[in-house]
């Protein structure tokens, strides 16, 4: 841990004031691991409404962890207050929690399709959030007409209408995380987490995928916090940048404040990591 | 050549106490076991021209009631895929609640495990000696008794191939909103699939096997056949419903094995 192990950036855009709604807000997030590593240590984080942010910083800084954490996915978790939308999410039971979290849309490094279905099928999986009950979206035989539409056009916005009826397994990597896009964006979010998406993606994939998922997410004017270690898709599709290092926010700057090279410091080693 | 730097590790390493003691007992099990029953190279080597004698006493093979041996073995069949239908629609519910990724409530798991686990460790023979008395002889109580043992065997492959699924489509659905029953439809339902049907291709093969011995109690088919056959030291007749009962159980096995070769191909 850093020499100071509760440091807490300021948000630069980030506020509790009530200036800009904030989409998601965490204080003082408190986490141990059962083998007794304070992973976080009092860090307070908050994303506006609209925001597009990325988070960057080395394998195991926590980057995953803090999102997991702030959403009141990781039950060790504890906090003085996670809110999504201004609703508070801590110390709720957890079929309401999962209520709320239906308002964010999930992307992640492994696509987590269901590989015997085809991608039409998962597509509408990601309208379980808006339909109950659910039962006639388990697979696209039984979708209504209206629902099978609107994932089609989902399938044709990132480019696979032609590919509807193929398996997911039959799917490339690049094919999969497309399928994956167009359902979390099915699911019609307000705030979407994308966690490395185009990490296993060789880089013109990566590149092509990034710049569709920002356009897609731009368009239904949903909040976007995306992880990645591509500095380039951190300038690029974010405006606002956050440095994750050893549990805690060691950066927190809008995109263009700072260059490259500064933003690459994020990865160096920790010079003040003595105790 | 490089220099080790480290000990290349020994091939082999001595048994710790435990290891000895866990050996020595396995082993100690066993030669009881030969013990126990009496067992000697003399017994089977005296069983020779006995099994001589029973092989020329089944030659030539009596076809005079083949007809009724037919359609005995028909029903001894059709009352395998009735007992194997019911134990899988009965299996596929208790996955539900047997599943750990699926079920509400460890104790509920915990009950349902049980009540498999009882239906898997009673034999068929048993299950077949209740249901005679309960509906009677005939091949309704062999085709309730296969479906008992069918639960048993089917309930606990069909919850461990769940199980078994990727973990992060699961926890996708349900971050959408998905239920338990909609990550068990959408989610494992499909992923499982193969391996829900490569089970009940199992589970058809050895209720066929089963069913020809449920007939020894009562429970229908050829079984009951057979066991007056032999009784009635009618061995050409007994051999052609071995032999009938052979054909059945390899025809089954080969359809088994191409429909599950073709549905793990991924056809």
């Amino acid at each position: 841990m850093g020499t100071n192990g509760n440091a807490v950036a300021s948000a630069p855009v980030g506020n509790s004031t009530g200036a800009i709604p904030c989409a998601l807000e965490v204080k003082n997030l408190r986490l141990t691991f059962p083998n007794g590593f304070h992973i976080f240590n009092g860090i307070d984080f908050s994303v506006n409404e609209g925001d597009k942010v990325a988070i960057i910083g080395r394998n195991g800084a926590g980057k995953s962890t803090l999102l997991r954490a702030a959403l009141g996915m990781i039950p060790q978790s504890e906090s003085d207050g996670e809110w999504l939308y201004g609703q508070q999410l801590h110390g709720i039971r957890q079929s309401a929690r999962r209520k709320l979290l239906c308002q964010v849309g999930f992307v992640h490094q492994k696509h987590n399709l269901v590989p015997r279905a085809t991608a039409l099928t998962n597509v509408i999986h990601g309208a379980m959030v808006r339909h109950r009950p659910s039962c006639r979206l388990w697979s696209h035989v039984f979708t209504a007409s209206k629902l099978r539409d609107e994932a089609m056009m989902w399938l044709e916005r990132v480019g696979l209408g032609d590919r509807a009826m193929n398996n997911a397994s039959a799917l490339s990597g690049g094919q999969s995380q497309r399928v994956a896009i167009a359902r979390a964006l099915m699911q019609d979010p307000k705030l979407v987490i994308a966690d490395e998406p185009v990490a296993s993606l060789d880089p013109v994939a990566g590149e092509e995928i990034m710049s569709l998922f920002a356009e897609l997410v731009s368009e239904q004017n949903a909040t976007l916090i995306f992880v990645s270690h591509h500095l380039s898709h951190a300038t690029s599709y974010s405006d606002r940048i956050i440095g994750v290092r050893d549990g805690r926010v060691d950066l927190d700057c809008l995109t263009g404040e700072k260059t490259l090279e500064e933003l690459g410091d994020i990865y160096g080693d920790d010079d003040d990591d003595t105790n | 050549m490089t220099t080790l730097t480290s000990t290349t590790p020994s091939r082999y390493h001595s048994l710790n106490a435990f290891q000895f003691a866990l050996a020595a007992l396995a082993f100690g099990l066993v030669w009881t076991a030969f013990n126990g029953i009496d067992f000697s190279i003399d017994t089977i080597l005296a069983a020779g021209p006995r099994v001589d004698r029973l092989l020329s006493q089944m030659w030539p093979l009596d076809f005079s009631s083949f007809g009724n041996l037919a359609k005995q073995l028909w029903i001894t069949f059709l009352m395998a895929i009735c007992g194997t239908t019911m134990g899988i629609i009965i299996s596929l519910p208790l996955v539900l609640f047997a599943a750990k990724n699926l079920t509400p409530h460890p104790i509920v798991r915990f009950a349902v495990r049980g009540f498999i686990s009882f239906c898997r460790t009673v034999p068929d023979l048993i299950w077949a000696l209740i249901f005679v008395i309960v509906v009677g002889l005939g091949p309704v109580a062999g085709a309730l008794a296969i479906m008992m043992d069918s639960i048993g065997f089917l309930g606990k492959f069909f919850s461990e191939a769940s199980e078994e699924q990727d973990m992060g489509p699961q926890e996708a659905c349900k971050a959408m909103g998905g239920t338990n029953l909609d990550v068990a439809m959408a989610v494992v339902l499909p992923s499982a699939l193969p391996s829900f049907i490569s089970d009940a291709l199992f589970a058809t093969e050895k209720a066929v096997r089963a069913s020809v011995i449920l007939g020894l109690v009562g429970a229908g088919g050829i079984g009951i056949e057979l066991k007056v056959a032999m009784d009635l030291f009618q061995y050409e007749k007994a051999a052609l419903i071995i032999l009938m009962i052979f054909v059945l159980v390899v025809c089954v096995e080969q359809v088994s094995n191409r429909l599950r070769a073709s549905i793990i191909g991924g056809n």
